[in-house]
């Protein structure tokens, strides 16, 4: 095992969720024809002015606190200049020395214990406005590049971690929770197909020598399109860049920073253009727009705005209904409207456990293979909650909830109307004497059997029984013919 | 007596009074105009039809007795540099000149909204870098006082539009001095607002920071209609000052115990003996009508020059960046660049030039460049390139930073200046009107005639410049009145009660 370690930071573009661009009034609506969703403004016609839409920075503002961000009383828009086809005022608004929070941190911890719980720290979260999409055009070698402007302009914070992961598990632990908390909060549906979360890794080694460690150049990793494929793309790139450096020994400051892109299909990272690439930007304070100031109350209700986060809940889930830290993760990992069913349905059962193995098992499974969302789940929370009352009450024969369950599901009916569905009905207790005495008495052999030890002999009996009735309930079956045998 | 030769307020009233038509007026300049612009270049383009079809609409309206805006009638040209929804505004560049802007600048929506009668669009220096509106790229334009010399810059058409009664009143802009200087050098009055109070959305950014509209007009009470239909609050421009203006019916009221302010600095080496002495007797004329005079000093105006000329590059650099050739704009020809790059290559690599082949442009790279460089013009090549420099990693703080902190020094002598005085006085330009062509090669010294205008835009504070005499030759002298941020009223009442005991204002050259 080669002796190094690998150093991440994680830079990730979250769209905020706001129904206009950062400074026009253009919708942000994904999915629009091309260009349809443009006005002077965003396409930078000549004269034309931003103006600060204040949702996004209030969604900003929330994320940083939820991220334990310290919010400087005032912040300032900045240009930073570089040309490209889809950039139409050859400058992006952003924030520059002055971004509007910094130094938070996110803790990411994993149930299975691959790594150490851990607060990861948060260099900066800053505003800025995204740039357009060129469609290039491969058909028949005409290799047309067209300029999509829908998505100029739309609010982007980027979130700027200090490289405190050491692994693509951790890296991804951290995208989860990031992604968990900005979903909670509700200020990004995180929408990676969509791109409303983009990331860039930093990756390099410190590679522990005789005289102290080397650190190895800084590569940063571009175009991951899934969690999957950011962990998989680090732990490519640390071997590889051993590699590299068992064979060059080039270490931190003998080449420049450079940009690797990440191809899913192979499995290897591929080095980018470098040209392409200018540390300098021109940064200048956008004399078109005037700073902004945050007061200690707006910072104030932009904290009480934020509910229960995802780490506060897991912590209640233990402790007031008895989970484990694995099964409050797995629901609170499903996000707030799952979480939200769960409770409801703890309120009427009255058993956290209980139906926390029906959620996270039963309707998790099926929401999976449905590919549906909690809120069109068939059956209701308060109906959940009944059906796992009446399975703890024994009112139900455990044997049959999942019958039951299903019924309740196709049917979308209620466990009562399910049970009855089913002809699932309290059956008396002389009754079920009578079925097994008589089937004792047709079956002298197993009786034998029991009595010289074999008691898993009555199995036989249970089937039996259910064929008479089929709300036999099979645990009881076996203990009465036990009891009847052990008194013959 | 010709109706062009009435004031804005003359013309308002006798349209009210029905003693006019908007179109009988229109037409009279529109005349004149046809007549007098080849020679003068004031105009880049006008249109008769579109004016006169708006005067039509107008005296209709009037007829029917619809109420109508301020200027109701009044023909207004305007600085080609404003968005006009549908018109070309060329910014008097290679790189705009079939832009269509697909919406109107607040100032064009203002004066349509005040019922003027739009007359045409008015030449200037490229993208407003100059002094001298030879910089434009379409045209040439000439003082009306003399066309062998120049009507200042960057708003000289506006300056000697309405120099040359092709319109009582022209909408000009200026970053460091462009109304005031044109103004001083063609004989008419001319403000810039406190920064923020007129509107610029719409205005094509030269340097977002230092741009403000401004009216254009023969005297301080036709600047006053002018200026009340344009300034004011804006929510599409976030830099707009959200305070109300003030009556602008009272300029008229002389201010009781004007105490006027002259700065030692302005009267300096370099100022010119005849502008000094128009100047200084101005400043005996408003002792006369009972002000103090105070001298004052701004210590900080002499690093002004080079101060505005790092950050008015370093914001041009930035804004015109959006001239890429990609969406719209002047586009070199892309076939004919791909062809030659694809040349080139192969030439290279048959001479065994491998790294030099790679070495190649892209397409899209030579594209970029030569679309900019083939549609701007020197001087604005001279200013991006400057900004770009001054903004690079490594200078910024010893540039642009140095210039923010330069600048808010300057501000500060305003300050305090302001709390001695209610106006500030001196010349507007260190010497009338220079000949065309004798700066051209020589851009520093064409960047000295600004020495006395730029304060006042790096400060934000309200200026205008007012005629207060002649040279031997026959040019204009211009005395410039400054005041401290939103007391546009108080310059425009200073200029008023001048006006009254003078008539440098009511001059017309001879054309």
């Amino acid at each position: 095992m080669p002796d190094y370690t690998t150093i991440i930071g994680l830079e990730v573009h979250v769209q905020l969720a706001t129904k206009s661009k950062l400074f026009c009034r253009c919708s942000t609506q994904f999915g629009a024809e091309p260009n349809t969703q443009t006005c002077p403004v965003c396409i930078g016609m000549p004269g034309s002015l931003p103006v600060m839409n204040r949702e996004a920075l209030n969604l900003a503002l929330k994320t940083a606190v939820a991220l334990n961000c310290t919010i400087p009383p005032m912040t300032k828009w900045d240009r930073k200049q570089y040309y490209y086809p889809d950039l139409p005022k050859g400058y992006q608004i952003s924030q520059y020395d002055m971004p509007m929070s910094e130094h938070g941190f996110l803790e990411i911890a994993d149930s299975k214990d691959r790594f150490e719980t851990k607060q990861v720290r948060i260099l900066r979260a800053h505003l800025e406005e995204d740039a357009g999409k060129s469609v290039h055009d491969e058909v028949a070698g005409r290799a047309d590049s067209m300029i999509d402007l829908n998505r100029t302009g739309t609010p982007l914070l980027e979130i700027v971690s200090e490289p405190d992961m050491r692994s693509g598990l951790e890296a991804r632990a951290y995208l989860d929770e990031l992604k968990l908390l900005l979903t909670y909060i509700g200020v990004s549906d995180c929408n990676m197909q969509e791109g409303s979360l983009r990331v860039d890794a930093n990756v390099n080694l410190h590679i522990a020598a005789s005289d102290g460690k080397i650190a190895t150049p800084i590569v940063e990793i571009k175009n991951m399109n899934s969690f999957r494929a950011v962990e998989r793309a680090i732990d490519y790139e640390a071997r590889r860049q051993y590699d590299v450096w068992q064979e060059t020994g080039a270490k931190i400051g003998d080449v420049p920073k450079q940009t690797r892109g990440w191809d899913d299909n192979a499995g290897v990272t591929r080095g980018q253009r470098s040209k392409e690439e200018s540390s300098d930007y021109r940064y200048f304070p956008d004399p078109d727009l005037v700073p902004v100031k945050f007061s200690e109350a707006e910072v104030q209700t932009a904290r009480e705005s934020l509910g229960e986060l995802p780490a506060a809940l897991r912590s209640r889930l233990q402790a007031e209904h008895a989970l484990s830290v694995y099964d409050s993760e797995v629901l609170v990992n499903q996000g707030v409207d799952v979480v939200a069913y769960y409770l409801a349905a703890v309120e009427v059962a009255g058993d956290g456990k209980a139906v926390c193995n029906w959620v996270s098992q039963d309707v998790l499974r099926v929401l999976k293979e449905s590919e549906a969302n909690i809120a069109d789940f068939g059956i209701s929370a308060k109906s959940l909650g009944e059906f796992v009352g009446k399975l703890k009450a024994g009112d139900l024969p455990s044997a049959r909830g999942r019958e039951v369950f299903d019924v309740m599901l196709e049917e979308g009916i209620d466990v009562d109307q399910a049970m009855q569905k089913l002809g699932i009905e309290e059956i008396d207790e002389s009754e079920l004497v009578g079925i097994c005495q008589s089937l004792l008495e047709k079956n002298p052999k197993i009786v034998e059997d029991v009595k010289g030890g074999k008691q898993q002999a009555v199995g036989a009996l249970i089937g039996q029984a259910k064929k008479q009735n089929p709300n036999a309930d099979p645990g009881r079956v076996r203990q009465i013919c036990l009891d009847l045998i052990a008194q013959m | 007596m010709s109706l062009t030769s009435l004031s804005a307020v003359e013309q308002s009233r006798k349209l009210q009074a029905g003693e006019v038509s908007a179109v009988d007026l229109a037409r009279a300049y529109l005349d004149r105009i046809d007549e007098h612009n080849p020679g003068v270049g004031a105009f880049l383009r006008y249109d008769a039809e579109r004016a006169l079809t708006a005067a039509r609409h107008i005296d209709e309206r009037r007829k029917a007795g619809e109420p109508l805006g301020p200027l109701a009638g009044v023909p207004v040209a305007v600085k080609d540099i404003l968005a006009e929804q549908g018109e070309r505004t060329t910014c008097a560049s290679r790189m705009l000149e079939e832009f269509r802007a697909p919406y109107d600048s607040t100032v064009i929506a203002r004066l349509k909204a005040a019922d003027a009668v739009l007359l045409g669009r008015l030449n200037m220096d490229e993208f407003a870098m100059g002094g001298s509106t030879e910089n434009s790229a379409l045209g040439k334009t000439s003082n009306p006082w003399d066309l062998k010399c120049s009507p200042g810059g960057s708003s000289g058409g506006s300056a000697a539009a309405v120099a040359a009664d092709f319109a009582p009143l022209t909408i000009g802009t200026d970053t460091g001095g462009s109304i005031r200087q044109p103004a001083a050098f063609c004989g008419i009055t001319g403000m810039k607002p406190t920064y923020g109070r007129v509107s610029r959305f719409g205005l094509v950014a030269f340097a977002s920071s230092l741009d403000q509209v401004g009216p254009m007009a023969r005297s301080a009470e036709d600047l006053a209609l002018l200026y009340g239909a344009i300034a004011g609050h804006d929510p599409q421009d976030s830099t707009s000052l959200n305070q109300p203006i003030g009556d602008l019916s009272t300029i008229s009221q002389p201010l009781k115990g004007l105490r006027i302010g002259y700065a030692k600095e302005h009267f300096a080496a370099g100022l010119d003996g005849e502008v000094d002495e128009a100047v200084r007797t101005a400043l005996k004329v408003y002792e006369a009508l009972g002000a103090t005079l105070v001298e004052v000093s701004l210590p900080h105006s002499k690093y002004a020059v080079a101060t505005y000329y790092v950050i008015a590059p370093c914001e041009a650099s930035s804004n015109l960046a959006r001239y890429d050739g990609v969406h719209y704009g002047y586009r070199s020809d892309v076939a004919k660049i791909t062809a030659e790059l694809s040349a080139q290559r192969a030439a290279l690599e048959e001479a065994g030039e491998r790294r030099a082949a790679e070495d190649l442009d892209t397409p899209l790279v030579r594209m970029y460049r030569q679309s900019r460089s083939e549609a701007f013009g020197p001087e604005v090549k001279r200013r991006i390139m400057l900004g770009t420099y001054a903004l690079s990693a490594g200078y910024y703080d010893a540039y642009y930073l140095k210039a923010l902190k330069v600048r808010r020094l300057i501000r500060q002598d305003f300050d305090k200046v302001f709390e001695q005085v209610d106006v500030l006085a001196g010349p507007t330009t260190a010497t009338p009107a220079f000949e065309l062509g004798s700066l051209v090669d020589d851009p520093l010294a064409m960047y000295l005639v600004d020495l006395y205008t730029v304060s006042a835009n790096l400060a934000g504070v309200p200026a205008m410049s007012l005629p207060c005499g002649f040279s031997k030759s026959g040019l204009p002298i211009g005395l410039q009145l400054q005041a401290k941020p939103l007391a546009e009223e108080t310059l425009l009442r200073a200029a008023y009660m001048y006006q009254n005991e003078t008539e440098w204002h009511l001059q017309r050259p001879a054309l």
